[in-house]
């Protein structure tokens, strides 16, 4: 018998983040019985749950001390409220406060989240602003690592978020942009982009485009061993740095003519991954 | 076609450089120039709007590939510069429409170029440069968090003009399929959804609410009020450690932030086992 693997997209964000720290090591904090719900969302007739859509977890990762911090897809889109956000961003606070002491805390982020939670407008934007600030501090310490997954994908705040992150794994199901594909077609009309056209989307945004272009760092299979697998070993390269490689990007783009853009497959030939690595 | 751009942000970087701040290697977009701030000689940092910006999804103020890289790169630039005294001021000049939404910038990985720019940010304020941002006009989504939700302080002109906001108001209500004046009664009930620079003051987000200032034609008291204002931030800036915790610590915070105080004091409890 061939075992099939199981699925890392199917599992919920709490089995998410149990499948990522060695087994036997998971501990949930600020978990559902917390009670730590939204204080905004029943204010406009929606039912709040219990932890807000983040489940932070502290654990090892092959023998060293971790944390993850998982966004559950499956609530309000991912998205990123007051509670939700604050989660994430004081898990980083309190990881780089560990490395500090000279305890440093292995940092992963699974990230399935459509971005600010529209209900909490501003706050969500500005706890964003704080795991971008947790991001940057940590990373100087330790790597921290990304996981872009699917259903979801990862947009808006959070798409910066992923690019932060020391190194980022995706699957093929990923996408992962500033601006969801239904909001580019609202706002610059479907002559900019047909949101219902799957592979013209995945071509611009999905992950394996990503990963072709140098944009992730780790392209896996929808396999939660592979993926925890993946994570571990993460940990043990030198980051990606691409958001601090401006002249190499400045320079991509100014070969780059506007009116007439490459195509998805141009892309990966212009930007290939090798010549990253 | 919608009004045209806003010029707020380049008439607030002219009035506190007294320059164009043209760049050689760089686009009309991204202005540059020093101010004299109190001691110090702040580099000031806008963006602003092309009508020719060779990227069309960005020639309304939208902040877009071009104008990311550039931040990243010019405020790397300053964190480079051979120190002859303690880490110079940064200030951003902030009055930005939004992200740039388009296929382009999708391809190109827009979310990228705007983390480059919030990393660059973010580093220069923990190198210990006081990183200031000035909300002169819009400051939203996308566009403030890769020019100026990084700094230490925050500060903005108490106009109506001045807004803080994760959408445009036109595209929330498209998407939440409401009324644009619904989204505004919302927005007086529930504080977080306003729009108004009053609104977000009461999140403590702020640093300083700068009131009696003429923001859409500033006079010289004006800017000399406004300039000592960001003095004083900077020097509040330098006193304190290189991180966003001035956030929560106002009495505003206190009150409408109390589930951010209240999540991080209680995972602070749970974090280390026992």
């Amino acid at each position: 018998m061939i075992a099939l693997p199981a699925s890392f997209i199917e599992l919920t964000a709490r089995e998410r983040a149990r499948a990522i720290v060695d087994a036997g090591s998971f501990r949930e904090l600020l978990g559902p019985f917390e009670r730590l719900k939204s204080p905004w969302l029943p204010l406009q007739g929606v039912v709040a749950q219990a932890d807000d859509g983040v489940v932070v977890a502290r654990g090892r990762i092959a023998g060293h001390p971790a944390a993850v911090a998982a966004i559950e897809g499956a609530y309000q889109g991912g998205s990123i409220g007051e509670v939700s956000g604050a989660k994430i961003a004081a898990a980083l606070e309190l990881a780089v406060r560990d490395c500090e002491r000279g305890a440093p805390v292995r940092m992963v982020l699974l990230l399935e989240t459509g971005g600010v939670r529209l209900q909490e407008a501003n706050l969500g934007l500005a706890a964003i602003a704080e795991i971008h600030a947790g991001i940057v501090a940590l990373r100087r310490h330790v790597p921290v690592v990304g996981v872009v997954a699917g259903e979801v994908g990862c947009f808006g705040g959070m798409s910066l978020a992923a690019a932060l992150c020391s190194r980022l794994i995706v699957t093929r199901q990923a996408r992962l942009g500033m601006n969801g594909p239904e909001v580019i077609e609202q706002e610059a009309g479907i002559g900019e982009l047909d949101a219902s056209d799957a592979p013209l989307v995945w071509g611009l945004m999905g992950g394996a485009q990503r990963y072709a272009t140098g944009l992730a760092d780790v392209l896996v299979e929808d396999d939660a061993a592979q993926i925890a697998r993946e994570v571990r070993t993460a940990f043990e390269h030198p980051p990606a740095g691409r958001t601090t490689e401006v002249e190499r990007y400045r320079q991509r783009l100014a070969a780059i003519d506007p009116q007439h853009p490459p195509t998805a497959e141009g892309l990966r030939r212009l930007w290939s991954s090798e010549d990253l690595r | 076609m919608s009004a045209p751009p806003s010029t707020r942000g380049l008439r607030w970087f002219q009035a506190l450089t007294g320059a164009e701040g043209l760049l050689p290697d760089a686009p009309r977009t991204v202005r540059v120039a020093d101010a004299r701030i109190g001691a110090d000689l702040a580099r000031c940092i806008a963006v602003v709007a092309d009508l020719a910006n060779r990227f069309p999804r960005a020639r309304a103020g939208e902040l877009g590939l071009d104008e990311a890289w550039t931040l990243a790169q010019q405020v790397r630039r300053t964190l480079a510069e051979p120190a002859a005294g303690p880490p110079r001021p940064l200030v951003a000049v902030v009055d930005v429409s939004s992200q740039a939404y388009g296929r382009r910038e999708e391809l190109l990985g827009i979310h990228l170029a705007c983390a480059a720019a919030v990393d660059a940010y973010a580093s220069a304020r923990l190198a210990g440069h006081p990183l200031i941002a000035l909300l002169v006009g819009k400051a939203m989504s996308g566009g403030l968090l890769a020019h100026g939700y990084q700094a230490n302080r925050i500060l903005a002109l108490d106009a109506a003009a001045v807004q803080v906001h994760a959408m445009s108001q036109e595209a929330a209500a498209r998407i939440t399929h409401r009324t644009v004046e619904e989204l505004g009664e919302l927005g007086e009930r529930i504080v977080p959804m306003a729009y108004d620079i009053r609104s977000f003051a009461r999140l403590g987000l702020l640093w300083r609410l700068i009131e009696g200032v003429n923001a859409e034609a500033p006079g010289v008291a004006d800017v000399e009020r406004v300039r000592a204002a960001l003095a004083e931030a900077i020097a509040d800036a330098r006193a304190t450690p290189p991180d966003l915790r001035q956030r929560l610590q106002s009495a505003e915070a206190r009150e409408l932030r109390a589930a951010s105080l209240s999540v991080r004091q209680r995972l602070a409890a749970q974090w280390d086992e026992g």
